[in-house]
């Protein structure tokens, strides 16, 4: 896993054309241009997306793995071609370490109870961080409950980044699996995964990373990570919703029992026993979310269409002019410094809650996040009941950020 | 109250009028009440804001005293703090009676003159103040604020610990 960067100085990105591949961003809300920093809850789609899923269900829809007949075969042969693109985006061995899911959560829930079923005993531990989402929270204690694993905490330090060493001195002969965030979606903090990886294959243990935000704004190559699972939702990266992706290894996925049974999953079924699919199809069960599958595949097209590096230094300019101008409003405090980060921001102003920020701003046409962003652990560590956030995706720009600003001062003038 | 302007910047005028930024910067019985008989903690699970209200009703079904303390936005804790100030010494009945117009003033239904209808004339000059509230009508994502804290005093009332604003 690297930072996405250029070799030699980086060719000129023009975000007004990328801008243009985004339909809902020349549409106004309260009569102001949207500015939408919302993208780490969700990214806008590009047409290429709408398309590639409209043209799915005018042209070539029908359920897969079923008919005999060639309308079925052509969806299945879509299906099966979207996880081809998504195997190829992750650099994983082969297509059928690719199974897909509703979403992210979906796929750690998977995991923590499929795997967390075959691999965790009393006592054996599992080890998470402070930053985490609650949905790399929850499904680990609804194991841990039913095992009797226990679940332990690697602390954060004061700018959101976490040392090697912090995952040194929890991670132990105990330790069974260890489940991450590659990117915070909080601090935008990008953790050191290849080394936490060396660590928990230290000590026999398994890493879940959940790719949510890395997969948007890094280079994501699973081998070389050397994680064992990596997890991310479509809606996040261009994609549609309804779908999402686990990547396992193949052994992993073999030696794991199915998560949820049903339709597809199975290789025989009779009343005293049935028999299961192999993998992807093992996790499959049911019919699939095929339209959303074949639009996160018109996703990863799109982004192998745009230079995707170019891209990431567009994106760090546009976080960092951020950090300097956020800095200038009055009463604003920065939260999530770490060195190694992505372009998301969370920010408070003193005296005013985050809420009533995100309403005041909202009539700007300025969309933030505000609130616990799914991760009320972190916000009790950082000691605040919430923040503002602005995140930035490939169509943000530096203008966008002079409306944030410009939207605070006007917060500043209504609320305090 | 002002007639309401349709330009959204006259939307944020009312809705953070003077009287909520001074009851939300400070809001008045931010503490717990002592010697209460009951007490509810609210919850929006949106937001993360908490707060715990506290009241003492005497055996006549009066409330001799009621607070609320926690952590939310300007509109939840103005809300709050003005509800402690219009419910002390008013009775339990009354409380709720209060709850139903200042909920049907903040959703909409209800304007200032039939929020005054729906309850005793000493109570008038304590709803021309709540109807402070009623600027969210135009913010519907913001009306669980404003009712949190009233929920959190039903369920307080009715003797049950908690209470979310999953139910409006
Ligand atoms: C870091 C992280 N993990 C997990 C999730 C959950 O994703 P989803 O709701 O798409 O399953 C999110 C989304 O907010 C996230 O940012």
């Amino acid at each position: 896993m690297t930072a996405l960067a250029h070799k030699s100085a980086p060719p000129a990105f023009d975000v007004s054309l990328i801008r243009k591949d985004f339909p809902i961003l020349a549409r106004q809300v309260h009569g102001k241009p949207l500015v939408f920093l919302d993208s780490a809850a969700s990214t806008q789609k590009p047409r290429a997306v709408l398309d590639a899923m409209t043209f799915a269900f005018e042209n070539e829809y029908a359920n897969v793995h079923r008919g005999a007949y060639w309308l079925s075969e052509k969806a299945t042969i879509n299906y099966e071609a979207a996880r081809e693109k998504v195997r190829a985006f992750i650099n994983a061995k082969s297509a059928s370490e690719v199974v897909f899911t509703k979403g992210a959560t979906d796929a750690i829930n998977l995991v923590a109870a499929s795997y967390g079923c075959l691999a965790l005993r009393p006592g054996d531990e599992i080890v998470l961080t402070e930053l985490e989402h609650h949905s790399n929270i929850v499904p680990w204690q609804l194991i841990r409950d039913l095992t009797g694993a226990v679940i332990k905490v690697v602390p954060i330090n004061a700018d959101g980044s976490i040392s090697i060493d912090a995952f040194a001195k929890i991670i132990g002969p105990k330790t069974k699996i260890v489940a991450v965030a590659h990117v915070s979606n909080v601090l935008g903090t990008v953790l050191p995964i290849e080394a936490i990886a060396e660590l928990t294959h230290k000590f026999g243990a398994k890493l879940l990373v959940d790719g949510c935000q890395g997969i948007v704004h890094e280079h994501v190559d699973v081998q070389a990570m050397g994680c064992d699972f990596y997890v991310f939702s479509g809606h996040k990266l261009y994609g549609p919703n309804a779908i999402g992706v686990l990547w396992a290894r193949l052994e992993l996925l073999d030696a794991m029992p199915p998560y949820q049974g049903g339709g597809d999953m199975i290789a025989t079924v009779t009343f005293e026993k049935s028999t299961w699919a192999e993998a992807p199809t093992k996790f499959e069960a049911g019919t699939p979310p095929i339209v959303p599958a074949i639009g996160l595949g018109a996703a990863i097209d799109y982004l192998n269409s745009i230079d995707r590096v170019a891209a990431a230094a567009h994106e760090r300019d546009v976080l960092q002019y951020a950090m300097v101008e956020l800095s200038k409003v009055p009463g604003v405090k920065l939260i999530g410094t770490a060195q190694n980060k992505a372009s998301v921001q969370s920010f408070t102003m003193e005296g005013a809650h985050p809420h009533d920020l995100a309403t005041v701003l909202d009539r700007s046409g300025v969309c933030v996040r505000a609130g616990h962003h799914c991760a009320q652990p972190l916000m009790d560590v950082l000691g605040v009941s919430a923040t503002a956030r602005a995140s930035f995706g490939i169509y943000s720009t530096r203008g966008e950020v002079d409306a944030l600003v410009a939207a605070l001062h006007k917060a500043r003038e209504v609320l305090l | 109250m002002n007639a309401v302007a349709h330009v959204e910047t006259d939307d944020l005028k009312v809705l953070y009028q003077e009287l909520i930024l001074d009851h939300g910067k400070s809001p008045r019985n931010a503490r717990l009440v002592e010697h209460a008989t009951c007490t509810a903690k609210g919850n929006n699970p949106l937001c993360g804001d908490r707060l715990t209200v506290t009241a003492r009703v005497n055996a006549g079904g009066m409330i001799e005293d009621v607070a609320a303390e926690g952590k939310g936005c300007a509109i939840s804790i103005a809300s709050a703090s003005m509800m402690t100030e219009a419910l002390k010494n008013a009775s339990v009945a009354t409380a709720r009676q209060v709850f139903e117009a200042v909920h049907q003033l903040c959703t909409g239904k209800a304007d200032v003159a039939s929020a005054k209808a729906m309850l005793p004339t000493s109570m008038s000059e304590d709803v021309e103040k709540l109807a402070a509230l009623r600027g969210v009508r135009q913010f519907p994502v913001r009306v669980k604020c404003a009712t949190l804290p009233w929920h959190t005093l039903m369920s307080c009332l009715d003797g049950k610990v908690d209470a979310t604003t999953e139910k409006v």
